[in-house]
């Protein structure tokens, strides 16, 4: 594929596509999240919104995706594509996406999704922007926005052309300290990467579902193509932590480093009583005190639970980013300076090993009086 | 063989990082390092070195300064280092940057048992893009997330990571790498390694060292070659504080147990 596809914008205009991720014949959350989110672009393009599902045998999951919003799916099934590679995936999308041109592609920016989506991007020669947190096409809304989430001065707002049918992809960079609104403006289709756990999930619908049209491409694929071997694919053997879909999360940091496994105790404990699961700090990953899956943060995962509770950790730029749209933030911590305290909607200062177990009992209390 | 490693300078996020007026960093009023993923692939590439012989060469896209941590990636232990530096090159996006860089290491040459490795992702983009774009460029095929290397003859088994799990992954010579920090721990520079890094060989490639190669192109590089662009940028607002509790005692959790099931919350 050597000759760049910008040469006639207008010609994509294959609708909005989403790339379902499956892994082993489950679909991963991400793809629902995805499909809801390109449900509202498509919408707003006036245009329709596809999935493209790979792997074997998956042609059972496809309708699925129905049910959030997709109008179509294009589900390419073939023997070489049963696990993810690099190669035949890359193959099977791009020659998909030149015979069919999508305007927009969505991709959970999962392990796999941040492997694929760039080789993709590289090999269509269109733009691609990373780890998206907020996406737009309207222009109102994308001002709305802004006066919502950014520091800009009303006028600069105001000043945006209405105009304008590109998919405005927003994202963190340099840890959260700055927010970037990008554009794709010469190439298509547009692309994103997106973090999962990031956008919400639209309510099922059984009869969208059984009205999603299946599309089967043709699939170019021989063993010829494949460079990379898959010689296992191994499932972690404990199970992981669900930070993004949990209700509650208690995070604790570097503050619980007198007494590390005390810390995590109480902090499971309080978990438990509030029906909610463990976090930490980038600190307490990288000293071995949790695993990399309890990780919240911008290298970690993006949380919005509906109390998240910080023990111990001071709010690095790196972490608030992870967690800072949470509906209720409580932190403890002994510092009053703590930047966590900037962003908690109720700060307790003091030492986490006394707060914790009298909060713990607080709680009980207040549940057995309701 | 040849193991070509990609390096960046990077400023430190991790410490205080102060934003200028209209939005943009203030790169002058912070501190640079080299990007920690990238210190895991050279870390990676010494070790292969050890076992094989092989060549370490070590690159970097940046401005003139980058010169003073490639010295110190020779210090680590590589041979030798080359910086892409050219005003053309400013303003790349990922793409654009590694359609420079896939030029710089087709200069440097892959040979049939060579290996081009880099970091994840660099800490002020954190896109984790340049690495597969290179390979496509270069039409190598590509290994992210490694986490365990290695190698029998011209092939490598790769353990890479998954959210929930790994993938054993068998790839042959030659290929691209992108690293974990799971996969080592980065070495020291060694007292005769600073010694030396002045001595061992040290390359500027810029526009017109590559300008022959097809991918450098003014439609495909810098700035204007960029497929994409910023349209805005900004920072976001304060989440505005909350209630600071007074005290920590029984009384104040107590209270706070109180407004969390007025709230319903609990």
């Amino acid at each position: 594929m050597s000759t760049f596809n910008s040469a006639d914008i207008a010609a994509f205009n294959g609708g909005v596509w989403v790339f379902c991720e499956q892994r082993q014949g489950t679909m991963m959350p991400t793809s629902f999240e995805l499909i809801s989110e390109g449900r509202k672009l498509a919408d707003e393009l006036g245009t329709k919104l596809y999935g493209i599902l790979l792997g074997h045998n998956i042609e059972g999951i496809a309708k699925e995706l129905g049910g959030y919003g997709a109008d179509g799916v294009y589900v390419c099934d073939h023997p070489l594509l049963e696990n993810y590679t690099t190669d035949g995936y890359t193959k099977v999308i791009c020659d998909t996406v030149m015979e069919y041109k999508p305007e927009v592609m969505l991709i959970g920016a999962t392990n796999i999704g941040r492997d694929l989506g760039p080789r993709c991007a590289a090999r269509l020669h269109t733009g691609l922007c990373a780890d998206c947190t907020h996406l737009d096409i309207d222009v109102p809304k994308y001002k709305q926005f802004l006066r919502e989430s950014s520091t800009l001065a009303p006028a600069m707002i105001d000043g945006i052309p209405e105009e304008d049918r590109n998919l405005k992809m927003t994202r963190p960079a340099f840890g959260g300290h700055l927010m970037a609104t990008i554009i794709c403006p010469r190439f298509r289709p547009a692309m994103a990467t997106v973090r999962p756990g990031v956008m919400k999930k639209a309510e099922f619908d059984q009869a969208k579902a059984d009205a999603c049209e299946l599309i089967k491409p043709t699939i170019a694929l021989t063993e010829n193509d494949m460079e990379t071997q898959v010689v296992e694919v191994v499932k972690a053997a404990k199970k992981l932590v669900d930070l993004i879909g949990a209700d509650v999360v208690v995070s604790v940091g570097r503050g619980i480093s007198k007494d590390v496994q005390g810390g995590i105790k109480l902090a499971e404990e309080l978990a438990a009583e509030l029906g909610g699961v463990v976090g930490g700090s980038r600190a307490t990953i990288d000293s071995g005190w949790l695993s990399a899956d309890h990780q919240v943060g911008q290298t970690g995962k993006t949380v919005h639970p509906k109390i998240y509770v910080a023990l111990g950790i001071s709010g690095a730029i790196q972490h608030k980013a992870g967690m800072q749209d949470s509906e209720c933030i409580i932190a403890v911590n002994k510092s009053e300076t703590a930047p966590i305290f900037e962003i908690a909607d109720y700060g307790i200062c003091g030492d986490l090993f006394k707060v914790t177990p009298m909060l713990i009992e607080a709680i009980k209390a207040a549940k057995a009086a309701k | 063989m040849k193991i070509i490693v990609c390096v960046k300078q990077v400023p430190d996020t991790s410490g205080k990082v102060a934003v200028n007026p209209d939005g943009t960093l203030n790169r002058a009023s912070m501190a640079t390092i080299t990007n920690p993923d990238d210190l895991n692939a050279v870390e990676a590439a010494l070790t292969l070195k050890e076992q094989t012989g092989a060549e370490v060469v070590v690159v970097s896209m940046g401005p003139p300064p980058a010169e003073g941590m490639l010295r110190e990636v020779i210090a680590r232990g590589a041979d030798r280092a080359v910086l892409v530096s050219a005003r053309e090159f400013g303003g790349s996006d990922t793409y654009a940057t590694s359609q420079i860089l896939a030029a710089a290491i087709n200069k440097i040459g892959v040979g049939e048992e060579d290996i081009v490795m880099c970091g994840r992702q660099a800490i002020d983009g954190d896109t984790a893009q340049v690495g597969p774009q290179i390979a496509e460029k270069l039409g190598l095929p590509q290994v992210s997330y490694a986490a365990e290397i290695t190698k029998e003859g011209r092939t490598l088994t790769i353990k890479r990571m998954l959210e929930d799990g790994y993938m054993t992954i068998k790839v042959n010579t030659p290929c691209l790498i992108t690293c974990i920090k799971e996969l080592n721990a980065p070495r020291y520079m060694s007292v005769g390694g600073i010694f030396e890094c002045y001595e061992k060989p040290y390359e500027v490639f810029d526009y017109n060292t590559l300008k022959d190669d097809p991918l450098i192109d003014s439609t495909t590089i810098g700035l204007k070659g960029s497929p994409t662009n910023i349209f805005k940028s900004f920072t976001p607002p304060q989440k505005g504080a909350g209630m600071m509790l007074e005290g920590a005692d029984k009384d104040t959790c107590d209270k706070l147990a109180g407004i969390l099931a007025a709230k319903h919350l609990i």
